[in-house]
């Protein structure tokens, strides 16, 4: 090869490198990109970071929507864990409270998680949530049972098609993940 | 000093240092060759294991979580053990040919890009006798079956994946560095025979996806190893995330598969057929148009995860839109044919071959794109029998049709080519008795990855495991044809076929150890 294309050679091979490096970090990238894009369009039903910033409605709306409410525990979760009301019927911008309860049977103490779905996926981000369990980590001693409690309305602005949403929350055991990060801040 | 010198240039080196060692493009693409062929018959091991276990309802031969295991290895020792590794042989022995140049750009780089592999294939199999077993998650991987869930030798598996992936990289730098900067005098880019210009746009999709699937494992070890949450949803992160970054490396990686075959397809016909191939720019562009589709359609792989009506329809129209550059190609390979004078050799055959049954794949591609009917086929056999349509009569049958077509080039003798059409007959009825009865499976509603089914599905499973045996068995016809072709045979001659264009004919059979290290004449080289 001659000189010329050897440094020809190697200013591509930098480029095509550099690419490399690029789609690398690309690929870590698409994970807050993911999140934004959920957000946005309520994607995968996610209700967003609601913990904040979400306003008390001004005024009350003429239909009647149903919210349906769900419960289940992930895999290797067995807490009692169930909604107190299956379904409520509510006014758009009508603030509304609903109780789920969760019991800790086993004789150690457990920490959960709960992670919230809205299906219809597009409905999810006119659910607003002033006050949710799933807002904090649920720390449960040996046998005890606990309310717990959500305050939300439903936007007025949710399209007309919309007559029922379900509100589907997954329980995880967090409590390992406590300890190994409680371990790792021993460290 | 200089006789010595001259020496060492003229002649490959002796014994087995010869091939840890070399730095020859000819050398390495054999490497790569013989390597693909091991993997092939190691991932049609795994595939027997699974048609002989549906070979009737019930559980007879392995444990379910066994046939878990062999599907997951099944996929990944064919997808990057098999198919890529072959084509980036083709793409070593015939591409410096191909354009005029003396061997490929970066030589050294080039030996180890191929002597990685063996070691990523070595860890990857020794999973399968590791307690807790091998990866048992699909060859998808998807999240949490591979992380939350996995046996403990998926660690194993996600460092194979990134040394497979440096592997690729490597070999895709070099690819594209060796076409943009070493052809011959007068090889513009719009004469580079088309082998050439399918490598060079799926090196470029291999450079930009192999880096996110590196980093989809990544975060997968980060999640199993360093409590990251990226795909825990007890943690904040999300499991469907996994699913967007691994088909954004997926979808286009379907077409790291085909793109060469298509090259290697558009080299025969024209052969074959007498006549210059069809439409040679509107190839190009079609190929072109098909790697940049590639990256807008992932998502038709998960239609059923939830996604908004607006991003169903787009991810449909956008997957259906590569029918139409596909389209173009196979019209075109038609017209090439169309009124030509040919013959049917082998190389020819399984070039027919392919164009008939991908197209077939093709259809069945359009079918499930079709976001309604998705949801009905999602995850059935019907799937399987679609990608294996594109990926067995397609991508592996060009490879074998490259390897008869070249194989006079390689070794310096005919093949036989009364074996050769034999390994073609057999592997083309075996073939279709093996996927064809797998659609009807899928339509009828029988999931993939189980090793156990309802009764309504005996029959046709029946036949397809009858199909996969014989098309198994058959391929051990290959290594015949090449050993009994190494070893001697009827003397080629340079062109070895009478149609054949291209500066590869030009040189002697077998290809001497050095070609080009002179540019060639710039008048041999044609105007596709």
């Amino acid at each position: 090869m001659s000189k010329t294309s050897r440094s020809a050679t190697k200013s591509l091979v930098r480029k095509l490198l550099f690419t490399v490096v690029g789609m690398f970090a690309f690929g870590f990238a698409m994970v807050p990109l993911y999140d934004v894009i959920c957000d946005i369009t309520g994607l995968n039903g996610k209700t967003g970071d609601q913990i904040v910033a979400v306003q008390e409605p001004t005024s009350v709306g003429e239909r009647l929507i149903t919210v349906q409410f769900l419960a289940q525990n992930s895999a290797g979760m067995d807490w009692g864990f169930g909604a107190n009301d299956a379904q409520v019927k509510v006014h758009p911008g009508e603030v509304k409270v609903v109780s789920y309860y969760a019991k800790n049977s086993h004789n150690y103490v457990m920490t959960g998680q709960a992670i919230p779905s809205v299906a219809p996926n597009e409905a999810a981000q006119y659910l607003k949530k002033l006050e949710c369990f799933c807002f904090q980590e649920q720390v449960l001693q040996p046998g005890e049972q606990v309310e717990m409690g959500i305050r939300f309305f439903i936007d007025e602005s949710i399209p007309e098609h919309i007559t029922k949403l379900t509100l589907s929350y997954s329980l995880f055991d967090i409590t390992d993940y406590e300890s190994s990060e409680a371990a790792v801040t021993l460290r | 000093m200089s006789a010595a010198h001259d020496d060492h240039h003229h002649g490959p080196a002796k014994g087995i240092t010869r091939w840890l060692f070399t730095t020859n493009h000819k050398d390495i693409g054999s490497l790569y060759l013989w390597f693909s062929f091991a993997m092939f018959l190691l991932g049609g091991t795994f595939a027997m294991v699974i048609r002989a276990e549906l070979f009737q309802p019930g559980l007879q031969l392995v444990e379910p979580n066994f046939f878990n295991q062999m599907t997951t290895m099944h996929g990944l020792i064919m997808v990057f053990g098999a198919v890529m590794p072959a084509f980036v042989g083709l793409a070593n022995w015939m591409i410096p040919m191909m354009i005029g140049a003396p061997d490929m750009a970066l030589p050294r780089m080039n030996n180890w890009s191929f002597w990685i592999l063996p070691f990523a294939f070595a860890m990857l199999s020794s999973t399968l006798l590791m307690d807790g077993g091998a990866p048992n998650f699909g060859w998808t991987f998807y999240a949490p079956l591979s992380t939350t869930y996995a046996p403990a030798s998926v660690t194993f598996f996600i460092f194979a994946v990134h040394i497979m992936g440096a592997s690729s990289i490597m070999g895709s730098i070099n690819i594209i560095a060796t076409i943009l900067n070493m052809r011959a005098p007068g090889m513009t880019l719009m004469k580079m025979p088309l082998f050439v210009w399918t490598w060079l746009i799926t090196a470029y999709l291999l450079i930009a996806v192999m880096p996110v699937l590196a980093g989809v494992v990544t975060m997968m070890l980060f999640d199993i190893h360093f409590g990251t949450s990226f795909f825990n949803a007890a943690g904040g992160g999300d499991p469907v995330l996994f699913q967007h970054v691994f088909w954004f490396f997926g979808h286009p990686e379907v077409y790291i598969m085909i793109l060469p075959a298509f090259g290697v397809v558009s080299a025969i016909i024209p052969t074959f057929a007498r006549k210059r191939l069809f439409g040679y720019d509107s190839m190009v562009y079609a190929t072109a148009s098909i790697a940049f589709l590639s990256f807008i359609v992932w998502a038709h792989h998960m239609f059923t995860v939830g996604m908004p009506i607006a991003g169903e329809l787009f991810f449909m129209y956008a997957t259906m839109l590569i029918a139409v550059p596909t389209g173009v190609k196979v019209f075109n390979w038609v017209a090439t044919m169309f009124r030509g004078s040919m013959t049917f050799e082998t190389p020819m055959l399984f070039a027919i071959a392919f164009v008939v049954l991908f197209t077939m794949g093709g259809f069945t591609g359009l079918m499930l794109a079709i976001t309604p009917a998705d949801f009905q086929y999602h995850d059935t056999y019907f799937v399987v029998a679609h990608f294996h349509y594109v990926l067995v009569p397609g991508a592996v049958f060009s490879i074998m049709a490259a390897t008869y077509y070249w194989l006079p080039k390689w070794t310096g003798y005919m093949y036989d080519e009364r074996l050769g059409k034999l390994h073609f007959w057999l592997s083309f009825v075996g073939v279709n008795v093996l996927f064809f009865p797998q659609h009807f499976l899928g339509l009828a509603g029988m999931p993939r990855r189980i090793p156990d089914y309802a009764l309504q599905f005996a029959d046709f499973n029946w036949i397809s495991s009858i199909g996969g045996f014989l098309f198994g068995a058959s391929q051990l016809i290959l290594l015949v044809v090449v050993i009994k072709c190494v070893k001697g045979g009827k003397k080629a001659t340079a062109q070895v076929w009478e149609g054949a264009q291209g500066l590869e004919w030009t040189v002697e059979s077998p290809a001497p150890y050095h070609t080009f290290t002179t540019p060639p004449d710039p008048k041999l080289i044609h105007a596709q």
